[in-house]
């Protein structure tokens, strides 16, 4: 594979960017494999890529395409004896990291290369404080004495921008949130000034807000430093704010090498365009007619609120505000989404409307409430209200076959006998893309999207007026949500089921939405259709959630704003106390919006 | 493990058969075989009575004999033959080791999956009896136990079944309760599954690798525990033979006559391994994860 020519301009960070320098780093012709009883099989086969300094490649690829397991291998941290570097060489400027060995390997880590992981709180040790880590990190690569290392370490809280940097130093990693955590992980990979970064997926696990600040902190960083950074994502649209160039992987080959702009105007290979096309975009979601009819469920002032017990008396001091008076309804055949970031109380309604947590207020399904009902009632109420889980390898029984999963609510109801509910797991089965023949596999011969539509099959499998779908296609690859939510759609037009759709993906439920609640700190902010939301956003968080969605698009210039780095204040407050309430007002047409 | 496996054809095979497969498992399931068989057909098989204490077994000083001709594992300390008293052993041996050790099982279960399952008032009042249990002296309990009750046999079995139970329950309960969290258990319940049906269709199933390791540990935990409580004379009573007995009894001679410590024990140990091998083999061929990799 050729290397495309660099052209400078398409360069969007690098002040220190010399085309014609010798690259940082070079891969050349990696070939990754794993051993197993079967043989050996390539992870990775023939990459080359080169990376100069203040350069940022993206590698962009679907689960399983090999793009972690390259950057394991610049590291050398790929998982022995089984996987192995089995080809080619990788050259950090005259070195070939596959010829050094470990302890040659340890010098180089952290020093001149370093890594940022997808899940900060598991790549911090738990019982260090913040201070000490990073002190440790860079005394282990620089012989400086302690007090020296404690005030370079203070120096890269605040090149950060984490707030209070002096009182960062001395908490644990649990004290911290996910976004500050992610900071302190940057902190401590750019301490030592390394000459190539690799993140690898650094902000898929944070909010769409925090993911904002992490990008723009990373893309300031490298231009003060000078650091090659080497992106891996899933993300296109994280691809299209970073990248200078981009590799597109898929089954460990290189698909197509390009720079950025070019990629995204003229995909050359099919899978790029396919992957591309794939991508949620806003603006995109066909237009709808209202749905009109009469609500299956109803929501009037539900408040969920959680016990911290505290003292020698085991009493509770404390409430976790998780949701406070929300109410909506959810009307027949239509699909209501509620957005928001994680910790708002999105879930937690979802579990309230099946029963999973007691609640407070008016929870209606079908005209009947749910808190009075017991026993059978209850029972005969589940029909009605099905949920589809994020994690679909969860929330599958791994010892039950897919076809006794899906027969599993006919026969907790007692309906059919076990040849009519064979041939309704069959037909379910059918009916989201799947074969009857597969009824007798286990959840994990499937793949990822597989997994997710016996889900649906279960969920259908009652004929439920209203499908919970709790983040229920954030854990797939792009090109599988793409097709699990048409299957969602073809489903609502067949069956006229309800959705309740819970997200945090902004670009998702512009897609497959007919009306939208956004939700802060366990209260609805704004409430309309989605035309009223995307069209004309009202609240400042909901416009600041729909600015921070990264567009697949490189030549999208983003407007100036102001680098946030607040926190998101805390639900829980002592007993007695609680968030103020915010009060919507109708903007007209039934657009409502908290007041500021 | 996502695509490749997906797209592999299914091919349904009985967990039976799939346990044929299994060299090991077969061997383990002889050696059953054969301790079972020694155990009923013990009177058959055994060249002299139990308890028959021979003129001719003991040396002129009134020492064990070596194995020999006539005796061919030897004799233990009052001179009777160690191969009778092993076979006729092997009953009391296997009552102790599955019925006392399966009945502790049960109890450990269902105490650790209710505590776990139910959590609450109910979960901490098992869980404290639990551990109260725990620090109390399993053998003082028995020797307790044992003193009340007239010994016999399924007494003993009983005495052991109720002190073994514990950590069984401790580990059922912390597998229980990470397990009730998961989400398939939040979505059986959107189903309107029921308590019992979540409990034994979707819990339950997950233990039983847990509970057929503890189980096979038991074995030999059980059948030593039976030898202490003969020897403090709560246990199977004498004449009777069992494994555990003939080691105590004879374990004065240990330095002199080692087999009469060395063979029994063996006998132990082989048993505890026969039931590890198939034990291990089932938990793989119970679990679907383990499918088409044996």
């Amino acid at each position: 594979m050729s290397l495309a020519p660099d052209d400078a301009q398409t360069s969007r960070s690098g002040a220190d960017l010399a085309p014609d320098a010798p690259p940082v780093l070079a891969v050349e012709r990696l070939t990754v494999s794993v051993r197993s009883e079967a043989g050996v099989t390539p992870l990775v086969s023939d990459l080359s890529f080169t990376l100069r300094r203040g350069e940022t490649l993206c590698i962009a690829g679907e689960s399983g395409s090999g793009k972690s397991i390259t950057s394991l291998a610049i590291m050398g941290l790929l998982p022995p004896p089984a996987v192995r570097v089995t080809g080619g060489r990788i050259r950090l400027g005259p070195t070939d990291l596959t010829a050094l060995g470990e302890a040659g390997m340890r010098a180089i880590r952290g020093d001149r290369i370093a890594m940022i992981f997808q899940e900060p709180m598991t790549s911090l040790n738990p019982v260090m404080t913040v201070g000490t880590q990073l002190t440790e990190a860079i005394r282990a690569h620089d012989p400086v004495g302690r007090a020296k290392a404690r005030s370079r370490a203070l120096a890269a809280l605040k090149a950060v921008r984490l707030s209070q940097p002096e009182r960062r130093m001395t908490q644990y990693p649990h004290e911290l949130s996910g976004g500050m955590r992610q900071r302190v992980m940057i902190a401590m990979a750019l301490a030592l000034r390394p000459e190539v970064l690799i993140a690898d997926e650094p902000t898929t696990a944070l909010d769409v807000t925090v993911q904002r600040e992490v990008l723009d902190l990373l893309r300031d960083l490298q231009r003060e430093t000078g650091t090659a950074i080497i992106l891996i994502t899933h993300d296109m649209g994280v691809v299209a704010e970073m990248a200078d160039r981009v590799i597109v992987m898929r089954d460990g080959k290189a698909v197509e090498e390009a720079a950025t702009a070019d990629l995204f105007a003229r995909p050359a290979a099919q899978y790029t365009r396919d992957l591309l096309a794939a991508v949620p975009r806003m603006g995109r979601g066909a237009a709808r007619a209202a749905v009109a009819a009469a609500p299956v469920a109803r929501l009037a002032d539900v408040t969920v609120r959680f016990p911290l017990k505290g003292g020698i008396l085991g009493r509770t001091t404390h409430h976790v505000h998780a949701v406070e008076h929300v109410s909506f309804d959810i009307r027949k055949g239509e699909t209501f989404a509620l957005v928001g970031e994680s910790g708002c109380g999105k879930s937690t309604i979802a579990k309230a409307m099946v029963g999973l947590v007691p609640h407070e207020g008016l929870i209606e399904i079908g005209g009947s409430p749910l808190a009075t009902l017991t026993g059978p009632a209850m029972k005969a109420l589940r029909r009605r209200i099905q949920m589809v889980f994020q994690d679909p390898m969860a929330a599958l029984d791994p010892r039950m076959t897919a076809g006794e999963q899906i027969a599993e609510p006919l026969l907790i109801h007692g309906i059919g006998d076990a040849a009519e509910r064979q041939t309704r797991a069959a037909d379910l089965m059918g009916r989201v893309g799947l074969t009857g023949d597969q009824l007798g596999r286990y959840p994990h011969e499937f793949s990822g999207g597989q997994r997710q539509r016996i889900c649906i099959a279960r969920a259908l499998a009652l004929n439920p007026d209203l499908i919970i779908a709790d983040e229920s296609v954030s854990a797939l690859d792009v090109s599988v949500q793409a097709r699990v939510l048409e299957l969602l759609r073809a489903l609502q037009k067949e069956y006229g089921i309800a959705f309740l759709f819970i997200s945090h993906d902004m670009a998702v439920v512009e897609n497959i939405s007919d009306r939208v609640g956004v939700m802060y700190l366990g209260q609805i902010v704004e409430l309309g259709t989605r035309a009223q939301i995307f069209g004309n956003p009202q609240h400042p968080y909901t416009q600041r959630l729909i600015e921070a969605v990264p567009v697949p698009d490189p030549a999208l210039k983003r407007p100036a704003t102001a680098r946030l780095s607040g926190e998101v204040p805390s639900p829980v407050h002592p007993l007695g106390e609680g968030p103020a309430r915010v009060v919507l007002t109708d903007i007209g047409e039934g657009h409502l919006v908290a007041r500021p | 493990m996502t695509d490749a496996t997906a797209g592999e054809a299914h091919i349904p095979k009985g967990a039976l058969a799939r346990l044929m497969q299994r060299k090991l498992a077969l061997l383990g399931l002889a050696l059953i075989v054969i301790v079972v068989a020694s155990a009923v057909f013990a009177p058959l098989l055994a060249p002299f009575a139990p308890d028959e204490q021979h003129f001719d077994g003991l040396t002129l000083e009134g020492a064990p004999l070596p194995p020999n001709e006539t005796f061919l594992l030897g004799t233990d300390l009052l001179g009777r033959d160690l191969l009778s008293r092993i076979l006729h052993g092997a009953r009391t041996s296997l009552i102790i080791g599955v019925a006392a050790n399966g009945l502790a099982l049960v109890i450990g279960t269902l105490i650790g999956i209710t505590a776990g399952f139910f959590r609450g008032w109910i979960g901490s009042l098992l869980m404290r009896f639990t551990d109260l249990m725990m620090a109390f002296p399993a053998l003082l309990l028995a020797i307790c136990l044992a003193a009340i009750f007239h010994p016999s046999l399924w007494i003993v079995a009983i005495v052991i079944a109720l002190v073994n139970w514990v950590q069984t329950a401790r580990v059922i309960y912390t597998e229980t309760s990470s397990l009730a969290e998961r989400d398939f258990i939040a979505a059986e319940r959107t189903l309107g599954a029921g308590t019992g049906r979540i409990l034994f269709r979707h819990i339950l199933p997950h233990l039983v690798p847990t509970i057929i390791v503890w189980g096979t540990l038991g074995i030999s935990t059980t059948v030593l525990l039976e030898a202490t409580l003969s020897f403090l004379g709560v246990g199977v009573q004498p004449p009777t033979p069992s494994w555990g007995n003939i080691i105590f009894e004879n374990q004065t001679y240990f330095q002199s006559a080692p087999w009469l410590v060395f063979i029994p024990g063996a006998a132990i140990i082989l048993l505890a391994l026969a039931f590890n091998l198939v034990g291990d083999a089932l938990r793989d061929v119970l679990d679907p994860m383990q499918r088409g990799r044996d």
